[in-house]
């Protein structure tokens, strides 16, 4: 009461910064809480007792039991996890060779076009890639036959049409991750090599794909998130009768909500936090990489 | 054969660029003109299309019905970058200020969501937001704290909701980044200058972190607009947005003509977003090198 007049207005300056600054955290933690609880909700409620997905009634495994149990989503999973398999290798490979071109040889005669062509998927809403994709294999009759397969003893019917709709989207994709790491890298050490006579082949699996390796994991994991993850354009291109996950999902929301759909979604999200971990251990040897050699 | 790509270092560019540059051409520009060519065709009873050029198409978009839904999902498009912004700003500014090893945690904190399964994110809101056994009605009428539901379901909060949920880390991120770039001297400066904190915010970090801005508002505003899962699950089925508009047409209707010219004007509204953007990215790229 009896401070200094002086030191007053500094201290209420001091407890505003305080007090702003523990506004700022609370700020944060209430953002982190808005992406987090919904889906730690959704997971709760996929142990529940009863066929609420609102209000508790105990624990109980019985919904993924019945998921387990439930022969057209385990089908759709194998189906999810094949086209995420096939279209990754081929979207990988092509769009690694891609990105290869675009960073080693910067002018080129038509390399706008190619630019165009290979950056327009990232942008384009998958809604209008999925109606041009129908179109066409509607038009064409390209795709339209089936991919009968035996996946780990699962036997599958996979339309090619999904495949290729899921290779098209991912091709971009991987391209983008593996010009990044092509720009960062050291040309001086492809250079030696050619100075000690490797010829360019050579020089390619010796030198250049070990070091760009993490960049093309890097987009292969994208590439099988993504895959994944679709449903607008495996809606689209599959025609009736075949489902991966995302669209198995979502024909039971539209029939109803039940715990089953909060189980098959937990089972989700576990595959999306392995796929992340994984990402992170690539980024990982890719910095011990960067260490050891550089 | 070897001699010639030698001497030729375009020709190896596109030999490396043909297998994808293919695949792309076949399943992707083309498709796209196909698109491109029905939208000025006439519509076929038995949901193909007949071969007479017409531009009937594109007068019925902007038939009232439809021209509607073309307005609320621009709105709602809107409402979602702007929101997205708001909160995903002081957020981005929130990271960017934590020391290096909080840092990259929140950062991979902001990826995990961001890898989910789009759907099962939309989901998790539905089981939320429904009005009569959605968690959120649920649990403040169990407290007492209302007496009827909120009608938190089935109109364009519900969708713009979603939609921010879903594509903030979008909005994020850029501005992250470029928050993360920022020259600390440069706020430095500003204070010794004795300029206040709402003028270093106004005169140095926004300027600064305008390409992120704009970067993320891109991100955010395309595929609100492109919408198609989160108003099929979270607008109950009443308000629909363009995406649904479109796959009625495509998969319902069996008007594939008219779906098309409806993606193409979607589209062209998304191309010139896209052209606003890479100029506005331009001139800060200039100002940003002279700052």
């Amino acid at each position: 009461m009896t401070a200094p007049a002086a030191s007053q207005p500094r201290l209420s300056h001091r407890l505003r910064h305080e007090a702003l600054r523990v506004l700022f955290h609370i700020y944060g933690a209430a953002g982190y809480l808005f992406f987090y609880l919904p889906i730690i909700i959704l997971v709760i409620f996929s142990f529940n007792d009863s066929r609420s997905v609102s209000q508790w009634a105990g624990f109980s495994w019985r919904w993924y039991e019945a998921m387990l149990q439930d022969r057209q989503i385990m089908l759709a999973l194998w189906n999810s996890v094949f086209v995420a398999v096939v279209s990754t290798a081929i979207a990988t490979v092509l769009g690694t060779l891609a990105a290869m071109a675009l960073e080693r040889y910067r002018r080129f005669p038509g390399r706008l076009f190619a630019d165009i062509t290979l950056y327009l998927p990232i942008i384009i809403p998958d809604i209008a890639m999925a109606i041009m994709l129908l179109a066409f294999f509607n038009l064409s009759g390209i795709g339209l036959h089936v991919w009968k397969v035996n996946f780990f003893g699962v036997r599958l019917a996979v339309p090619f049409s999904v495949i290729i709709g899921h290779v098209a989207f991912n091709i971009s994709f991987v391209a983008v991750v593996v010009q990044a790491r092509l720009a960062q890298m050291d040309r001086t050490l492809e250079e030696a090599a050619q100075d000690l006579y490797a010829n360019p082949w050579r020089t390619f699996w010796r030198v250049t794909l070990p070091l760009m390796m993490p960049g093309v994991l890097g987009g292969a994991l994208l590439a099988f998130t993504l895959s994944l993850d679709d449903f607008v354009i495996t809606f689209f291109t599959s025609g009736a009768g075949f489902n991966t996950l995302p669209v198995r999902v979502f024909g039971m929301i539209r029939k109803g909500v039940t715990p089953k759909i909060n189980a098959v979604s937990s089972l989700m999200l576990g595959f999306s936090l392995l796929l992340v971990t994984l990402a992170l251990l690539a980024a990982r040897g890719r910095d011990e990489r960067n260490v050891r050699l550089f | 054969m070897s001699a010639l790509l030698q001497r030729k270092p375009g020709l190896r560019a596109w030999l490396l660029l043909a297998p994808s540059f293919v695949w792309l051409m076949l399943f992707f520009i083309i498709p796209l003109g196909i698109i491109l060519v029905y939208s000025f065709l006439e519509r076929d009873v038995y949901g193909g299309v007949v071969w007479k050029w017409t531009l009937d198409n594109y007068r019925r978009v902007f038939d009232p019905l439809y021209f509607k839904t073309f307005l609320a999902s621009l709105w709602i498009a809107f409402l979602t970058a702007f929101f997205s912004l708001l909160f995903g700003y002081p957020l981005a500014y929130y990271i960017a200020t934590r020391p290096e090893k909080v840092r990259n945690a929140l950062v991979l904190a902001l990826m995990i969501p961001f890898w989910t399964n789009f759907l099962v994110r939309t989901y998790a809101w539905l089981t939320l937001l429904r009005t009569n056994t959605g968690l959120i009605n649920v649990w403040l009428q169990q407290w007492g704290i209302i007496d009827r539901p909120l009608p938190l379901f089935g109109n364009t909060f519900a969708i713009t909701l979603g939609l921010v949920y879903g594509w903030m880390p979008d909005m994020i991120l850029p501005i992250y980044a470029a928050l993360e770039r920022l020259d600390r001297r440069l706020l430095e400066a500003a204070e010794d200058l004795y300029a206040s904190r709402w003028q270093v915010f106004r005169r140095v970090i926004w300027p600064l972190s305008l390409p992120g801005v704009v970067a993320g508002t891109m991100l955010v505003f395309i595929p609100s607009l492109g919408a198609f899962v989160t108003p099929a699950i979270l607008g109950g089925g009443k308000r629909l947005m363009i995406g649904n508009v479109i796959t009625n047409q495509f998969l319902g209707a069996h008007d594939w003509p008219f779906g098309s010219a409806l993606s193409v004007l979607m589209m062209a509204v998304m191309l010139v977003a896209t052209l606003i953007y890479f100029r506005t990215g331009g001139e800060e790229g200039r100002r940003g090198g002279l700052g």
